[in-house]
């Protein structure tokens, strides 16, 4: 009874000179189903994210996708040269046809009129994340695609965040494909969740993954990641070599 | 008015309509260096094309276009940084230009004004490679405008939803080797860059979309192309060089302009 997968990719690998980024990897994305892929720094997140959009191709592995999907990308973050006058509302519109769906898709991500005639390398971190998600939203996707999407927010923010993803999948029917490292909440919103360190480390619904051996073994000492995650992955300060503590700022380009 | 001041006016007036909207999309893809680059090589395009014996700007078109597409297989390697690259080949490219130009010394070539532009010398037959070139440059540009502008903001948002990215990159570096080759008699090889770059970031604070600053970038380069003939003529300087300083005086003159809007938000 199920659709074809909007995406599926089996046994994907990918190897940059000798050193392997990918090993054998299976993902699958369907219809109105949110699949996380989690894993610590340099486990591959990024590249197979490339992947599964048609940036990359693999060393080894076949890359499916249904017929003529439109994807939706949310990239982590996009410089553009202040050299470029350019507003929220042009940023938003240029990919895409009319302008007729505008205004709901703004009041869907919180994206407020007034930022439209704002030129868009002035928007803030927490401002820009929605600007790009709406402009994800404007193409209709069958597939959205986000990476690390929550970043540059509070803990708050992106637990409304996740939530807000979970409604856009009920309204649209979209698949959603999310890459991430902030564990806690972006599992929580998750109705799959890959695990992955280079090659699977372990995959099914939330808790099962909140359970599993592998998934523990990739924190030292194996702790188990409730309560702890939402502190260790949401850092709103860094350390100098001397450890004192540093703000990060929020506002990238301000 | 003098006949050949007439032809350089028109002359560089047509480089500055192309050179405005293209020399901005130079300025907000951070392309200055690798523009300057084809500048460097258009000098050996010159001794092609006097060894060959065809048109100098259809070998200097030649010739920067080849130098492009060269560059873009070179950054296929991992190993040396774009910057580098460009260094290495704007380098290479000016020495074996003047070396080739030097072994053609039977043949009398005026280097300074290869390299610093002599506008004054431009005959009808280069005001209708200028106008002719310049109109299918500026025809493309608008062929490629969205796509470009598109790959402009970001290459990978592009890609994903469906931009040709290579081919508009490809017919975006042509172009500039198009523009390149007919800017050589205004400002010369050393000089090009300025005025593809100049009039565009003098533009900046008075536009708010991409195509005003384009626009207003080309008028710019008019006002330069006017004003700097007029002091070449007035105080007896070298015509090229002192276009480029009325545009640097134009820039200059927009920093002082306060801002025509600040962040509309509270």
């Amino acid at each position: 009874m199920k659709q074809d997968p909007l995406l599926h990719l089996s046994a994907v690998s990918v190897q940059f000179g000798q050193s392997v980024a990918l090993d054998k990897v299976d993902l699958t994305v369907h219809n109105g189903q949110i699949t996380t892929v989690i894993g610590p720094n340099g486990a591959g997140k990024t590249t197979l994210l490339r992947i599964a959009l048609g940036l990359q191709k693999p060393t080894e592995g076949v890359v499916r996708r249904r017929g003529n999907i439109r994807i939706g990308y949310m990239p982590q973050r996009i410089t553009i040269d202040r050299a470029l006058p350019l507003t929220v509302r042009r940023f938003l519109t240029m990919a895409n046809g009319p302008e007729d769906r505008l205004q709901a898709v703004l009041d869907e991500t919180g994206v407020p009129a007034s930022l439209l005639r704002v030129p868009v390398q002035h928007a803030s971190g927490g401002e820009f994340q929605r600007v790009l998600l709406a402009r994800a939203l404007l193409r209709d996707p069958d597939l959205l695609v986000l990476d690390e999407p929550a970043q540059s927010l509070d803990l708050a923010g992106q637990s409304e965040f996740y939530d807000l993803i979970a409604s856009i999948r009920d309204r649209y029917g979209c698949g959603v494909l999310v890459v991430s490292h902030d564990l806690h909440l972006v599992m929580a919103a998750a109705d799959h969740v890959v695990c992955i360190n280079r090659h699977v480390c372990c995959t099914g619904h939330p808790q099962e993954v909140r359970r599993d051996p592998a998934y523990l073994a990739m924190f030292p000492g194996g702790r188990p990641v409730d309560g702890l995650a939402v502190y260790e992955h949401s850092h709103d300060h860094t350390h100098t070599a001397h450890g004192d503590v540093v703000p990060l700022k929020d506002r990238e380009n301000a | 008015m003098h006949d050949f001041l007439l032809r350089a006016a028109l002359g560089g007036i047509g480089v500055a309509l192309i050179a405005g909207p293209l020399g901005s999309f130079i300025v907000w893809r951070r392309m200055a260096y690798f523009g300057d680059t084809l500048a460097h090589s258009a000098l050996l395009g010159v001794a092609v094309g006097i060894l060959v014996g065809i048109n100098t700007t259809l070998a200097v078109a030649l010739v920067s276009t080849t130098i492009a597409l060269f560059l873009v297989l070179l950054q296929n390697q991992r190993y040396l940084a774009s910057d580098t690259l460009l260094g290495i080949l704007a380098h290479s490219a000016l020495s074996l230009g003047l070396v080739v130009v030097a072994i053609l010394a039977t043949i009398r070539v005026d280097l300074i004004s290869l390299l610093f532009g002599d506008i004054l010398s431009i005959s009808r037959i280069d005001l209708l490679w200028i106008y002719g070139g310049g109109a299918v440059a500026l025809v493309a540009l608008v062929i490629i405008w969205r796509p470009l502008l598109a790959i402009t903001v970001d290459e990978d948002l592009a890609r994903v939803e469906g931009v040709p990215v290579a081919p508009v990159r490809l017919a975006f570096m042509l172009l500039i080797g198009l523009v390149i080759a007919i800017a050589l008699k205004i400002v010369g090889v050393l000089l090009i860059t300025s005025l593809l770059i100049i009039p565009a970031a003098a533009a900046r604070r008075f536009a708010s979309t991409p195509e005003q600053m384009a626009v207003v970038a080309a008028l710019a380069g008019v006002v330069a192309v006017l004003a700097g003939l007029s002091g070449s003529w007035v105080w007896d300087t070298p015509s090229g060089p002192s276009i480029v300083i009325a545009a640097a005086l134009l820039f200059a003159l927009s920093l002082l302009v306060p801002s025509l809007r600040g962040r509309a938000k509270a």
